[in-house]
């Protein structure tokens, strides 16, 4: 394959990487602006997603769709209740003290891993995707009889994987009219800006922080659902989602949505390419240099304000 | 109306408040005085449940309020304008004033009402409130706070950095208020802005309250003032 249709290849395969990362960031990055909480655990979140999912499409019979289908609809709920009685019982008692936070959820981050090995196994998983067609894809060039189109061999996504870029770009649109656009979403940033003056404005800021909690670990949930289909469920598959949010986050500036979308974007881009031309070591090690380029040249991240 | 009877409140370790009693009726002002550090906006913190009561209690109406969820204390018709003011800044106009609505689900009639009082905040309703001035973000506060339709409005250093013409302003809500009935405390730190316009002064030393007396009087012999707070 010639450089032009392997780059398509290698961005579409990133496009799929960076919608992913894109949802299981924001959950993150949620979870951070809301509550100042620094979410170890996200990454176990994500993992218990796939698990779910793994369980739930095993356990429905018929069309490989509806096993899919129940897996994106129980197991973000699960998750999320999950992550709310976590905030409940763990978060709360400690009262969101920051370095305790982080201990905290670091203690919920082995919990659910071993628990899951218990339970779940050291195996890896498939989940059948709902559909999984191939699509060839075609590529333009300029020969010898001018401009031609033709279908270089090898070059092909699957509907699957189209699938998921449009479903994370339609869970995150909700996702932004959800906080911009409903007395919900008021709520939330009014608890982010001073959460001691909503609460003297009747907000219940306790409840408020659980759903935030849970919204967060929900959204890595329908993030591993849907990359389920594509790779298998495994009870250590949180580390990277885990990392890789981290670096997201830090490179978009904590807290702000914008830039946790364009600065997974251009993670997972560069994620796709790099792992294709070169090795996914290098595009790790690429990303955390631009962890480190931020931090030194911006520490507030690209769409981050600086504190006042 | 609103009762404070005999609380104690500590910050963590630190005792603040000592058999701290107050009360305040319908359409009056109480004013607190006090040097700083008394426990002024200690008391007003304890009021809205977000200091806990080791002892003593506080009411309104006959209810509990020391009982309920901080939450639900502003929902039983307390309003409070905090030192600072305390907006949501990146919040515009519009949505800080929707927030104090949301707080006692009052509708549009009640958003009239506020913004007929403050007309400055009609014409920048979509201004992030971070940006307006000192005495429109004072306007927003109060605004906010009577978006809840107040029985109790609680006011700490409304005037603090504003200019003469804001003072009056505000001064004029205020006493607006209190010919609508709303039992009125205030903090503020400038003696004579508090004799113009209180119906009664208690006064707060290290975290006790000492004494309770008429603004008319205190008018007359301001000898107490010379005591408490030493001006």
């Amino acid at each position: 394959m010639e450089f032009g249709p392997h780059l398509m290849l290698a961005s579409l395969e990133g496009a799929v990487i960076a919608s992913i990362l894109a949802l299981t960031a924001m959950g993150l990055s949620i979870v951070f602006g809301v509550m100042r909480v620094v979410n170890v655990a996200h990454g176990e979140f994500f993992m218990l997603g796939a698990v779910i999912a793994w369980w739930v499409a095993s356990h429905v019979g018929g069309h490989a769709a509806f096993g899919f289908l129940a897996a994106l609809i129980i197991a973000p709920l699960f998750v999320g209740a999950m992550a709310a009685g976590v905030d409940r019982l763990i978060l709360k008692r400690i009262e969101y003290d920051p370095d305790r936070t982080i201990v905290g959820t670091i203690g919920v981050l082995y919990i659910i891993q071993q628990t899951t090995l218990m339970t779940f196994g050291p195996d890896a998983r498939p989940v059948e995707a709902p559909f999984n067609t191939r699509l060839a894809l075609p590529w333009f060039e300029w020969g010898e009889n001018g401009f031609a189109m033709f279908w270089p061999w090898g070059l092909s996504t699957t509907s699957y994987k189209l699938f998921v870029i449009v479903a994370a770009a339609v869970i995150l649109l909700a996702l932004w009219m959800l906080i911009t656009r409903t007395k919900l979403g008021l709520i939330m940033r009014a608890t982010q800006q001073d959460s001691e003056t909503a609460q003297a404005f009747g907000v219940p800021v306790g409840r408020v922080y659980s759903w935030v909690f849970g919204l967060g670990a929900g959204l890595a949930a329908i993030g591993a659902v849907l990359v389920v289909p594509i790779q298998q469920a495994h009870y250590l598959m949180g580390h990277d989602p885990l990392l890789l949010s981290f670096i997201v986050v830090i490179i978009g500036g904590l807290g702000s949505l914008p830039g946790t979308v364009i600065a997974a974007f251009l993670i997972g881009m560069s994620d796709g390419i790099i792992s294709v031309f070169f090795s996914p070591t290098l595009a790790k090690i690429f990303a955390t240099l631009l962890v480190a380029m931020v931090l030194v040249f911006r520490p507030q991240g690209l769409m981050g304000r600086r504190a006042p | 109306m609103l009762k404070i009877e005999h609380i104690d409140v500590a910050y963590g370790q630190v005792k603040t408040l000592f058999d701290v009693s107050l009360t305040v009726g319908a359409g009056e002002i109480l004013c607190l005085l006090g040097r700083n550090g008394a426990g002024k906006t200690t008391t007003l913190k304890s009021i809205m449940g977000q200091l806990p009561l080791s002892a003593g209690k506080i009411t309104l109406d006959g209810e509990t309020l020391s009982d309920l969820p901080p939450h639900e204390i502003p929902k039983r018709g307390v309003g409070y304008i905090p030192q600072g003011r305390r907006l949501f800044p990146e919040l515009s106009v519009s949505e800080n004033i929707e927030i104090g609505l949301m707080a006692r689900k009052q509708g549009r009639d009640t958003r009239e009402w506020v913004l007929d009082l403050f007309p400055r905040l009609r014409e920048r309703l979509k201004q992030q409130a971070g940006t307006l001035s000192g005495g429109e973000q004072q306007m927003l506060a109060t605004a906010r706070a009577l978006c809840l339709r107040p029985k109790v409005l609680m006011l700490d250093e409304p005037t603090e950095g504003l200019q003469p013409s804001m003072i009056v302003l505000i001064r004029d809500v205020i006493t607006k208020m209190r010919a609508e009935g709303i039992a009125i405390i205030l903090v503020e730190q400038r003696v004579d802005a508090v004799l113009s316009i209180a119906d009664r002064v208690a006064f707060i030393e290290n975290g006790k309250s000492v004494e309770t007396t008429d603004a008319a009087s205190l008018r007359a012999d301001p000898a107490k003032l010379k005591r408490y707070l030493g001006v």
